[in-house]
């Protein structure tokens, strides 16, 4: 039997579809004969293949300590999104993985944790969180700051607003951008609630990720209360093809996002050209 | 060493094609480039940068990896096996050599790309000496020879009458050994001729480097600090974004993934992509972090002689073929940049 390339894909099912929000579902990936598809850290991505269309990467949302599945929520947005979005329960697909660095979940026991999400980008944060509470001993204070612009466009309702404010020692904080009907919460951009809440630097890593312009100034926002960028973790995703450090279209100066990232600390972003 | 009759050629080809594919400079319309040969074919054994490099016999332009199926909710994808035959690069150019080197470092590299490895593993390369560098030749800027390929399987010279043979490894050891009937020694005197034109060529294009000031010593480190360089904004103004630097170039190894087919059924394949293009980077949100010209045409640059020497411990992604040179429509000029960078360092 020949070796498998490192570019091919394997067959998955995808076994149940959730509608978060207008323009987001989750989707659960198995095996076809039941399980994950393969194992991973927090913070890593897959490819999944749509045939004819294509394949793209997405971070994965689930924590590797949920044993049977891969989780995925997806925006609709482009050629393989939007077949993602078409199909229903049941559809075969293609995906490969896992790919990229991970968060350093190891590095950061003991500290208190300060995650910082917006719309979409709470995807890759979410593995991370709910692995940091099924290993709950192993990490301190946990905080969750969460934007949207709109309620409605929150994703992992269940986990914000139910399973998450019931964790220990853990507190949840949410609000949207601006106000709007049936919303009696919170009512600011991110990076100033993030502020106002006064997080306090001290033995606390902070990780962020959502919108380019939310990052942007969620940072400024931690220099001005005394983060040390060492202490903020980032996870970027550019167009990618290969996955594979090959293909040559996602480095930022001589990093490759597919496999000296995702994730980067904002101390190595500083290092790298600004191109991204 | 060995060496090959030139008269004898016609037979070493026919055997040779007869133990696999062999692919060599064919002239066709005045255009010379590597492909197969087959009898009567016009060999040229003059040319120094064909068209296209002979990268394509490893790395093809385009290349089916995947089939898939589909029918209703079910997938099936299978491997498509990459052509495994033995094949045979005859009369690579040093420069050449040294570009399969640098995408040998990419693909070969954990995790390995299996393939391009394989397709690697099945050929044997056999490489000529240049004797009469052209004078858009900048090989010696980087440290390489015109006249030797030391990552060849054999290297060749031509002295006159004869192509002198010298195996290089263990591929190169084993093919010589199975043409070894239409080989004979050479003499003391013919290795002497082809050491002379080894030296001449290597000053001519020494010579060249000084007079134009090709001088790539601290280069990589220079390009660490111009990230935002004016330099930038001067070159990026003519580019076309044709992308024809790095479809001719030796080194260049971006590709793109693309399915082909119907619902039901089509396949998977990759082909070459060029850092040149919009897409390249541009995102499904809209988003691209290289919008302008600017930043793809500093990416190439910077991709050649500052991020991949950063990665590959100082091997420059560029081998001095000269051909964006030539081929460039607005004369993009790499050496030019090569001449600035190097005038800012010693400048600083």
């Amino acid at each position: 039997m020949a070796r498998k390339s490192t570019l091919l894909p394997e067959v998955a099912v995808v076994e149940s579809i959730r509608q978060e929000t207008p323009n987001i579902k989750t989707f659960r990936v198995v095996s076809p004969g039941g399980g994950k598809p393969f194992e991973h850290i927090p913070g890593q991505c897959a490819m999944l293949s749509t045939p004819p269309v294509g394949e793209a990467i997405f971070s994965i949302t689930s924590s590797p300590t949920e044993k049977e599945h891969l989780d995925f929520s997806i925006v609709q947005t482009g050629t393989v999104t939007n077949y993602l979005h078409e199909i229903e329960e049941g559809f075969e697909i293609g995906i490969r993985g896992p790919l990229g660095n991970g968060f350093p979940v190891e590095e950061v026991k003991g500290k208190d944790l300060l995650f910082i999400g917006g719309g979409i980008g709470l995807a890759p944060l979410r593995s991370f969180i709910n692995y940091c509470f099924d290993n709950r001993e192993d990490y301190g204070k946990i905080d969750i700051l969460y934007g949207a612009r709109t309620p409605d466009d929150m994703i992992q309702k269940k986990d914000l607003f139910e399973l998450w404010p019931q964790q220990p020692n853990t507190d949840v904080y949410l609000t949207v951008d601006k106000e709007c009907e049936g919303w009696d919460g919170k009512v600011a951009l991110a990076p100033h609630y993030c502020e106002e809440l006064a997080f306090t630097p001290e033995n606390k890593v902070t990780v962020t990720c959502g919108p380019p312009i939310m990052i942007k100034f969620v940072l400024e926002a931690l220099d001005r209360m005394g983060f040390t960028p060492d202490q903020v973790i980032t996870t970027l995703e550019l167009r990618m093809k290969c996955g594979v450090g090959k293909c040559g279209r996602c480095n930022i100066g001589e990093k490759y996002v597919c496999i000296d990232g995702p994730v980067f600390t904002y101390a190595q972003l500083l290092e790298m050209p600004p191109e991204y | 060493m060995k060496k090959v009759q030139k008269e004898k050629l016609e037979d070493l080809f026919e055997r040779l094609a007869g133990d696999g594919v062999l692919y060599l400079p064919l002239e066709e319309d005045g255009v010379v480039n590597f492909a197969p040969w087959k009898k009567g074919a016009r060999v040229n054994l003059e040319a120094l940068n064909t068209v296209l490099p002979p990268k394509r016999a490893i790395f093809p332009q385009t290349e089916t990896y995947m089939r898939f199926e589909t029918d209703g909710k079910k997938l099936q994808i299978e491997q498509v096996e990459p052509v495994e035959g033995n094949y045979f690069l005859f009369g690579v150019r040093p420069c050449d050599m040294a570009g399969i080197k640098v995408l040998d470092k990419v693909f070969l590299d954990e995790p390995e790309d299996d393939i391009y490895s394989r397709r690697r593993q099945a050929g044997t390369i056999l490489s000529l000496g240049c004797n009469d560098p052209h004078v858009s030749c900048f090989c010696s800027a980087f440290d390489l020879e015109p006249g030797f390929a030391p990552d060849a399987d054999v290297a060749l010279w031509d002295v006159g009458e004869v192509l002198l043979w010298k195996p290089l490894s263990e591929k190169g050891e084993k093919l010589t050994s199975s043409v070894e009937d239409l080989l004979e020694d050479a003499s003391a005197e013919e290795e002497r001729a082809a050491e002379e034109q080894r030296n001449s060529a290597a000053a001519t294009v020494a010579a060249a480097a000084r007079e134009h000031g090709w001088n790539v010593e601290g280069v990589e480190e220079a390009l660490q600090d111009m990230f935002e360089a004016e330099l930038w904004d001067k070159l990026y103004r003519r580019c076309l974004g044709c992308g024809i630097c790095t479809y001719i170039c030796p080194t260049c190894h971006c590709f793109d993934v693309e399915d082909f087919g119907k619902w039901q059924e089509g396949e998977r394949f990759r082909c070459w992509d060029s850092c040149m293009f919009e897409e390249f980077t541009l995102h499904a949100s809209g988003e691209n972090p290289r919008p302008t010209q600017k930043e793809r045409v500093r990416q190439r640059f910077m991709h050649k002689l500052c991020y991949y020497p950063s990665n590959f411990e100082g091997l420059y992604a560029c081998v001095g073929c000269g051909r964006c040179v030539r081929q460039c429509p607005v004369s993009i000029d790499i050496t030019q940049v090569i001449k600035e960078v190097g005038g800012v360092k010693s400048g600083s």
